[in-house]
């Protein structure tokens, strides 16, 4: 008797503990999730930096495990998606290093200064990232920070020996299948069954955030001439976007591509305001005095030799004000009076005919870039305090996005954009208007369960603080919208996330 | 004594829990058997908790009762928008208790009771999708309990005793839904706080309408246990003067609430009896947890539980079978405290039908083996906790939540 009750009790107690409760339709039974006409068993993303989860100006594994691939892997595993394998950087430092020597920056964090303000710096310690250490793939997250269109189908483009003359990439580098793979056969190697392509925002990027230094190669078909900072021809995009698209599809697979979003969508180039410098009447004033000869004598005069338009002096014209001001600044695709300036009749020195060369103010419809807020109203030479970045010392070409450069990037991007809605309705592919979704992050914002989803610079929770790419947040925001496409193009049920599960910036002060 | 063996077995995980509430109903194997009924049942010195007046009236000179009970619970939880999903592991929980009384003379019985009546043991995977909630929690009360009985004459009789609570705290959430450190660890921080020790008292009375029939009231006071040197840890918090999170000590307070029962018992056609109990439960008093950071930095964690009172309804059986064996079951019906909107996944309750079976086996004139089983069927519940803030905005945590517990228990009577 005691016997047959100790060992009954000793049963039960060991039955109970896998006596778990049961759903009515528990969300990891099969079927309870869909993926519709879609196959999700073998995902492959391709695409840029925005691809691989690159956030903060660097590439970090807690960035990459928030990358918009990586989310919609998680999802797609509720409706039949397999493992998702990512080249994860060694660390959360970010930086990379070349055979023991740092060729790219760390990430940024947003410390508290001295002063109190929190502004974002770079985190200071060593990367233990070094590109010479190969990944052994392949790797369902084909995202190569960097990348443009043209890239993927580039051979060599992880060629080790390539990175330090910028011919090759560090980020694909690591984990290229052999030193002449292109990013593309690497992809389509996996044979995926699904795949996404958001591919094209480097053709314009680079010439943007570099104020528009670079050449807007529109005319010309060959991409290898190309500089880092130009804008691709639209037709060079068109061709190697559609060859992309042909061979992701070659065997089936379904997929989904992503359009190209404005530049003035990101903080980038919408922090710093226009009208930066702050002056009092008497400073203005005394400005204003400088240019006098300036604006009425020197301008007219060149307009009147028929050197310049009356429409370009009237934009050269220089104009101080109590309160707010336009900064001055050098703009390349003005007219160049260095050389008439020094001549008759207006005999200038040759610094100041270079200072009036191509100087303007900046002007409301133009950006300013983000990188620009730390130079001006600053004084860089300690022994001039005269010397004031924005008010006597022009801001660099480089630091502002001309209303003229501002056209050719919208020109190009929306060539590409038709070219990819083209190309997804021909194939009968998901489509994501990322440029409408995040025109509308830029304005008013996206609401979430924890508040609104804006893209003010380090608060507004979209983007990171590299002004240019999202925080884990944006990035899940992204995911759903890529989701809902999926969803909708193949009538598949695709569970979303709460992008208020996902963080923002970085909140931590350097050791 | 192969049986002390098994009890051994059971008693060396520690301490008290269940899935739901806070509120543990296992204060006997006896009257669990029966519903948890037993107000206005005469058969054992579990009577010590059920209805101290009673004692007095036990025919044996002495008596001890003592077991335990392992706890098996568990809580899934999903939620279908996202398709997040998690299962509690938590450890299995041996609640105890000790039960003595002796008849000093024809009117007066003593008594001497340690119960665990409240307590709670849950156990998430850490960082599932209501982390910022809770990760686990293990909170314990031991109540122990000394008793005087005395009869006014055969009808009715009065007894009760004060208490004296000593009662432990250990919780762990994240901080909120996203702070990391530098490495991705998500921020958290644990509360501690344990010999917290506090009073109460229970009062109640017998009355014999016959000898067959019985009607009974007990009355348990509510107690505060309030925390004045608890501790917070933090774990995982980024360096910088946003997040001024550091270890300190806290206050805090959680409530044992009152407890109101009244009920009967009737025997009939020899061998039965037939029991009854309503049990109010005064929750109203859990409005908040509040905990009260000694650190100024931080700031105070408000959380809004807004508890109404709650009624169990037992019903149980028993059946003198033989000399050998007596026969046990019975059914409670446990309203949830919670309201809608209030449900937190630290104690996921919702109403739950409650069945319970065993049997005693007398072992000669003195010594009994007392077994009980109870499960509790929870009906799937689709709920919300809409109280946790994210810079002013209310961010429900929403769900589908289904719970379970499977309760054996074992016992050992002894009697003079």
């Amino acid at each position: 008797m005691k016997n047959i009750l100790k060992y009954t009790f000793a049963l039960l107690a060991i039955g109970f503990v896998s006596c778990d409760p049961e759903f009515d339709s528990p969300v990891t039974d099969e079927g309870f999730y869909t993926s519709g006409t879609a196959d999700l068993s073998k995902y492959v993303s391709v695409g840029n930096s925005l691809t691989a989860g690159y956030a903060d100006g660097a590439l970090y594994i807690t960035g990459q495990n928030n990358s918009y691939p990586n989310i919609m892997a998680e999802q797609f595993s509720f409706a039949g998606g397999g493992d998702f394998t990512q080249p994860l950087m060694n660390d959360n430092v970010g930086g990379l290093l070349l055979s023991g020597t740092q060729i790219t920056e760390n990430r940024y964090i947003l410390a508290v200064g001295p002063n109190g303000n929190p502004s974002p710096v770079r985190l200071i310690g060593t990367p233990t990232t070094d590109i010479a250490n190969k990944l052994t793939g392949p790797f369902n997250n084909m995202g190569v920070p960097g990348a443009k269109s043209f890239h993927l189908v580039a051979p060599g483009y992880g060629n080790i020996a390539g990175v330090p003359t910028g011919a090759a990439n560090p980020y694909f580098a690591r984990f290229a299948s052999s030193e002449g793979a292109t990013v593309l056969d690497d992809a389509t190697s996996q044979n995926p069954t699904f795949f996404s392509l958001w591919i094209g925002n480097n053709d314009i990027l680079g010439y943007a955030t570099s104020g528009g230094s670079g050449v807007d190669q529109t005319g010309n078909f060959d991409p290898s001439t190309y500089g880092g900072n130009d804008i691709t021809d639209p037709n060079v995009f068109a061709a190697v976007y559609s060859q992309q698209v042909e061979a992701l599809t070659g065997n089936g697979a379904k997929g989904v591509l992503v359009n190209i979003p404005e530049v003035t969508s990101i903080p980038y180039f919408t922090t710093v305001p226009t009208n930066a410098i702050p002056l009092d009447a008497p400073t203005a004033a005394q400005l204003n005095a400088q240019f006098g000869a300036y604006n009425t004598q020197i301008l007219p005069g060149l307009v009147g030799i028929g050197f310049i338009t009356a429409e370009e002096a009237a934009l050269r014209m220089i104009n101080f004000s109590a309160g707010q001001n336009f900064p001055i600044m050098t703009d390349d695709d003005l007219t160049d009076l260095t050389a008439v300036l020094q001549g008759p009749p207006f005999n200038l020195p040759a610094s100041l005919a270079a200072l009036l060369g191509q100087l303007r103010q900046v002007k409301s419809d133009d950006l300013i870039v983000l990188t620009a807020s730390s130079i001006l109203g600053t004084t860089p030479d300690p022994g001039n305090p005269q010397g004031v970045i924005g008010v006597t010392i022009p801001l660099s070409d480089k630091s502002v996005l001309a209303v003229s450069e501002q056209a050719r990037v919208t020109a190009a991007s929306t060539s590409y954009n038709a070219t990819i809605q083209a190309l997804a309705g021909a194939k009968g592919l998901a489509y994501v208007d990322a440029k409408a979704a995040l025109a509308s992050v830029a304005n008013g914002g996206i609401p979430y369960d924890g508040g609104i989803l804006t893209s003010q610079f380090a608060t507004g929770g979209a983007f990171s603080l590299d002004g240019v790419h999202p925080t884990p947040r944006g990035y899940a925001f992204t995911a759903n919208l890529i989701i809902q496409a999926i969803n909708d193009t193949y009538d598949a049920t695709i569970p979303k996330v709460h992008i208020g599960n996902y963080p923002t910036v970085t909140v931590s002060n350097n050791p | 004594m192969k049986k002390v063996l098994v009890l051994a077995v059971f008693a060396f995980a520690s301490a008290v829990t269940y899935a739901g509430g806070y509120r543990v109903s296992l204060q006997g194997n006896k009257a669990l058997a029966m519903g948890h009924t037993g107000v206005a049942v005469v058969n054992s010195s579990e009577l010590v908790f059920f209805n101290p007046a009673g004692l007095v009236y036990l025919e044996d000179k002495f008596s001890i009762s003592a077991g335990v009970h392992g706890v098996f619970s568990n809580i899934a939880y999903q939620d279908s928008e996202t398709g997040a999903n998690a299962r509690t592991d938590s450890p299995v929980g041996t609640p105890l208790y000790f039960y003595a009384s002796y008849k000093a003379n024809d009117w007066l019985a003593l008594g001497l009771g340690v119960y665990t009546p409240y307590g709670s043991s849950v156990e998430y995977e850490d960082d599932w999708a209501g982390s910022h909630l809770v990760n686990n929690i293990d909170l314990q009360a031991i109540y122990i309990q000394p008793t005087v009985s005395f009869k006014i004459n055969d009808k009715i009789s009065f007894g009760g005793g004060p208490i004296y609570v000593t009662g432990s705290v250990n919780f762990n959430r994240n901080l909120n839904r996203t702070l990391t450190d530098l490495e991705g660890n998500r921020a958290n921080v644990t509360i501690d706080a344990s010999g917290v020790s506090s009073w109460g008292w229970v009062a109640s009375t017998m009355v014999n309408l016959t000898e067959d029939l019985h009607i009974a009231a007990t009355y348990r006071s509510e107690i505060i246990l309030d925390a004045e040197d608890g501790t917070a840890e933090f774990e995982n918090i980024p360096n910088s003067p946003l997040t001024p999170f550091e270890d300190t000590s806290i206050k805090a307070s959680l409530p044992l609430p009152a407890e109101m029962t009244v009920g009967m018992s009737y025997d009939f056609c020899e061998s039965w009896t037939f029991a009854f109990d309503y049990n109010r439960t005064f929750w109203d008093v859990y409005e908040s947890l509040d905990i009260d950071f000694a650190n100024e930095n931080i700031p105070d964690s408000k959380n809004a539980r807004n508890y109404k009172n709650a009624s169990i309804y037992r019903f149980g059986m028993q059946y003198d079978a033989t000399q050998m064996f007596t026969l046990r079951a019975g059914y409670y019906f446990d309203e949830s405290p919670v309201q809608d909107g209030y449900f937190a996944p630290e104690t996921p309750r919702n109403d739950s039908n409650n069945f319970t079976a065993g049997l005693t086996v007398n072992l000669g004139e003195h010594l009994q083996i007392d077994a009980s089983f109870l499960y509790s069927h929870f009906k799937e519940v689709d709920a919300s906790y809409n109280y946790y803030f994210e810079n002013g905005n209310a961010v429900p945590f929403k769900g589908t939540y289904k719970t379970n517990a499977f309760v054996p228990g074992l016992g050992l009577t002894y009697k003079l």
